[in-house]
């Protein structure tokens, strides 16, 4: 929890806290009516209402230097892990006392080797320019899309660990659509598109429509159909129907020109799926920040019991929220098949409806920040494939060294403690929290 | 408290990163330092590359091998290798561009997934030259040459020799996915079984796989060994004492399972896939009966000699029994427990399928 961090251990202030948990335990349970959530208010993100939540957008927005301090921490640690499988440290670290400058020239190219390998993959590069810029966009699209769909579905308080599946069963339906039948040009994208994300959508109702009626826990429900999503994949890609003719390789035909999205810039795999992760960024921005359904959604995050009795349909809403978010995790399935791969593999989805995860958290659950935390995402996953090419790191340090630094940005108390800044902030924090209390947590 | 605590602990481990830091660079920094330029080997301008497909080149199956394969070209031929190992199939397009700006001559790619990403990198870069793995165009590309196996005819060898040797009267195989490069391991092994069954007069049964339906037992990835070890035992339940797991490192789920079977007194044995598992998979090797071999190390290696020699070519290699692509392992310490008979009657069998005298067929089988 976030408050305990910017919490003195004075005892005027504690009091507080337990006040702050007091609150939080009353919109959980709704004063008591209801059992506790398995999503604690506290936990969820975006705006509840709650002092908590703008103390948490101070902490991320407010402090660009605890970013860059966090960012800095990153690097260093995971320079050090990568200066540890290099060769030539090792080498030199053997004869150190000999000659320390080998030792220390070696770490120091190791680590600026590999992270001007990462910006050169992810952002620009001398040779190609930009290019690199625009393949991080690539695959950045998917993972926002997504992504969208994991933070809308918390904002409504559902734990929407279902991606992966609903990715899966848009981009099947969506490819066959886009191999098995030969339509016109924008006609096919259009057909391909509906119906990709309607099979996301489905894919998604369905877990809210238990939830709904039967109460069975979104969790649960979500991974369940994620593995029969695959396997149902795989299955299908051992029949005729999904296989290329005359090869009896799990891997469908092609998509045909007319149905995937048209490339964006020549020259780089950028495609028009970009551009609807971005209007869909926007869209459910509005839709949350300007719609009375949007209003419901957060209203039924916030507190059921309350949304209830304020007139809320809590069960359309459930079932309509999981299968907006199927939708928007539809689209990335889209991506995928007719965007960056165009074909239909049983390693369609890879791991993007488990990282959007990442990305929707990381992203605080906004549609923006879940925009932006997608990019850098989509930055690491380019530039991992230079900093291996280049550098001879493993991959599998790469990923380390990228999750690491995930890990800290989206932890700025712990930097704060690391660097000790937290003592500065007992003023702020108290005063809004004794705000918060005198309010009784309304803004 | 939390805040003394913390720094407690921030101080305690402080302490003990640098206590440690000391210690190991006490341990191991005390060798001397090597004269200056000196060590400097003169690495041809040549680059060969290779991209792994998911599975990564720890897969102890066809990554693997041709990533050993690049590695023996690298230290015989003293040329530069780069490799990079894909983790989603959206990375194959990614790491060929890096291939290709990193100015890799030859590039090596395995298997059927990265099909499609090698057809359009060969198409941008024709000056390049490429070689795919376990995969054939169905139209011969100018500058990829595939590089095929024809495991079926090993696998014959091997399903003759179980059948001949199993004590139960059954044999069981399981697969990882049902792939082509899988199921032409099965299909050859379940020939082979019926070959010496209509040679002998003998009923000699396999079970996990049937050659007419195509259907049999999966685990479902490469990777998940415990899933492995389940699919042995019912296979070992079912009375097969001779195991032939065609799953990559799944291989060794099967190995524990035997293991534990033998343990228990049983008579089992284990038949390995794509290297010799008496000599990479050691701590199953009391169990290794023999192993169906894909020596796509070697040829690997060769083509590298090939194209930095000036002498590629696209037409594909096919690994066979004849030119020695596709093999079986010794029986090792099993080899007592095969009759000469069998022995004389593998290597006649082994030289018809040579002379073409005998045809093995699987529907997974490389088109000529």
């Amino acid at each position: 929890m976030t408050t305990k961090d910017s919490n003195p251990p004075v005892d005027p202030d504690k009091e507080t806290v337990e006040e702050v948990q007091a609150a939080d335990v009353a919109l959980d349970t709704a004063g008591g009516t209801l059992e506790p959530s398995l999503v604690p208010v506290s936990t969820q993100s975006g705006d509840t209402g709650h002092p908590q939540g703008s103390v948490l957008r101070r902490i991320v927005m407010g402090n660009g230097f605890v970013s860059l301090l966090a960012v800095f921490v990153a690097l260093v640690l995971g320079g050090i892990l990568i200066a540890s499988t290099d060769p030539a440290v090792a080498r030199t670290a053997g004869y150190f006392f000999a000659r320390p400058s080998d030792f220390l020239s070696a770490l120091w190219s190791a680590m600026t080797r590999s992270y001007v390998a990462l910006f050169q993959g992810s952002v620009f590069n001398p040779r190609q320019g930009f290019s690199p810029l625009l393949e991080t966009m690539t695959v950045a699209t998917p993972l926002i899309c997504a992504g969208l769909g994991v933070a809308l579905a918390f904002r409504a308080g559902l734990f929407n660990i279902g991606a992966q599946g609903q990715i899966i069963i848009s981009a099947t339906l969506g490819a066959y659509a886009g191999f098995a039948w030969h339509l016109p040009l924008v006609l096919h994208l259009l057909v391909v598109i509906v119906m990709g994300v309607i099979g996301g959508a489905a894919w998604g109702a369905v877990v809210g429509l238990l939830k709904a009626r039967t109460g069975a826990h979104e969790v649960i429900v979500t991974i369940m159909l994620n593995y029969v999503a695959l396997f149902l994949l795989d299955f299908l890609l051992n029949t005729e129907a999904f296989r290329r003719p005359g090869d009896v390789s799990p891997i469908s035909p092609r998509l045909d020109e007319s149905a995937v999205y048209p490339q964006l810039i020549p020259g780089s795999r950028l495609h028009l799926g970009f551009l609807v992760a971005v209007a869909l960024t926007a869209g459910v921005w509005w839709l949350l920040n300007r719609s009375t359904i949007g209003f419901e959604f957060r209203a039924v995050g916030a507190n059921p019991a309350a949304a209830r009795t304020a007139g809320v349909n809590v069960q359309t809403a459930t079932i309509l929220v999981m299968a907006m978010a199927g939708a928007l995790a539809g689209f990335g399935g889209i991506a995928q098949v007719a965007g960056t791969e165009k074909v239909l593999t049983g390693g369609v989805a890879a791991q993007i409806g488990f990282d959007s995860i990442t990305v929707a958290l990381l992203g605080r659950s906004t549609p923006w920040g879940t925009f932006f935390a997608g990019l850098l995402f989509g930055a690491f996953r380019a530039g991992a494939v230079q900093m291996q090419i280049q550098t001879g790191t493993p991959i599998d340090i790469v990923l380390v060294v990228q999750s690491l630094i995930v890990l800290f940005i989206a932890a700025p108390p712990l930097i704060r403690s690391i660097f000790g800044l937290n003592p500065g902030r007992k003023k702020r924090a108290k005063a809004a929290a004794k705000a918060a209390v005198a309010t009784g947590g309304a803004k | 408290m939390k805040q003394s605590l913390r720094a407690t602990l921030k101080r305690g481990s402080t302490a003990g990163v640098a206590t440690a830091g000391a210690a190991a660079l006490l341990l191991t920094g005390c060798g001397a330092a090597p004269e200056a330029g000196t060590g400097t080997n003169t690495a041809s301008d040549y680059t060969a590359c290779i991209v792994s497909d998911s599975g990564g080149f720890d897969d102890q199956s066809f990554n693997q091998s041709s990533y050993d394969g690049l590695k023996k070209a690298e230290k015989d031929l003293g040329i530069t290798v780069k490799s990079a190992e894909s983790k989603a199939n959206s990375d194959y397009e990614t790491n060929l561009n890096g291939m290709m700006s990193a100015g890799c001559k030859l590039t090596v790619t395995v298997g059927y997934l990265l099909g499609d990403a090698t057809k359009k990198a060969a198409a941008d870069n024709t000056d390049k030259h490429f070689a795919i793995i376990d995969f054939a165009y169905p139209a011969p590309i100018a500058n990829v040459k595939p590089v095929i196996y024809d495991t079926a005819q090993a696998a014959y060898l091997a399903g003759y020799a179980a059948a001949a040797t199993s004590k139960t009267g059954k044999v069981g195989t399981f697969g990882g996915a049902k792939i082509p490069t899988v199921t032409i391991f099965m299909d050859g092994f379940y020939d082979g079984v019926q070959a010496y069954n209509a040679a002998k007069g003998k009923k000699v049964q396999v079970v996990g796989w049937d050659k007419a339906s195509q259907n049999g037992s999966f685990t479902g990835d490469f990777e998940k060994q415990d899933t492995g070890k389940q699919v042995t035992k019912n296979l070992l339940d079912q009375g097969a004492d001779i195991i032939l797991p065609v799953a990559g490192p799944v291989g060794k789920g099967a190995g524990a399972a035997l293991k534990e079977a033998k343990a228990a007194g049983k008579d089992v044995k284990l038949i390995w896939v794509d290297s010799d598992g008496y000599l990479t998979a050691p701590e199953y090797k009391d169990l290794m009966f023999t192993s169906i071999v894909k020596k796509m190390d070697e040829a690997v290696e060769g083509l590298v000699k090939d194209d930095k020699d000036g002498k590629f070519s696209n037409e594909a290699f096919v690994g066979t029994l004849e030119n020695g692509g596709v093999a079986i392992a010794p029986f090792h310490d099993f080899d007592s427990a095969v009759s000469a008979e069998t022995k004389s009657e593998l290597d006649a069998l082994k030289a018809d399928i040579i002379s073409g005298k005998l045809k093995v067929e699987s529907k997974a089988s490389p088109k000529k």
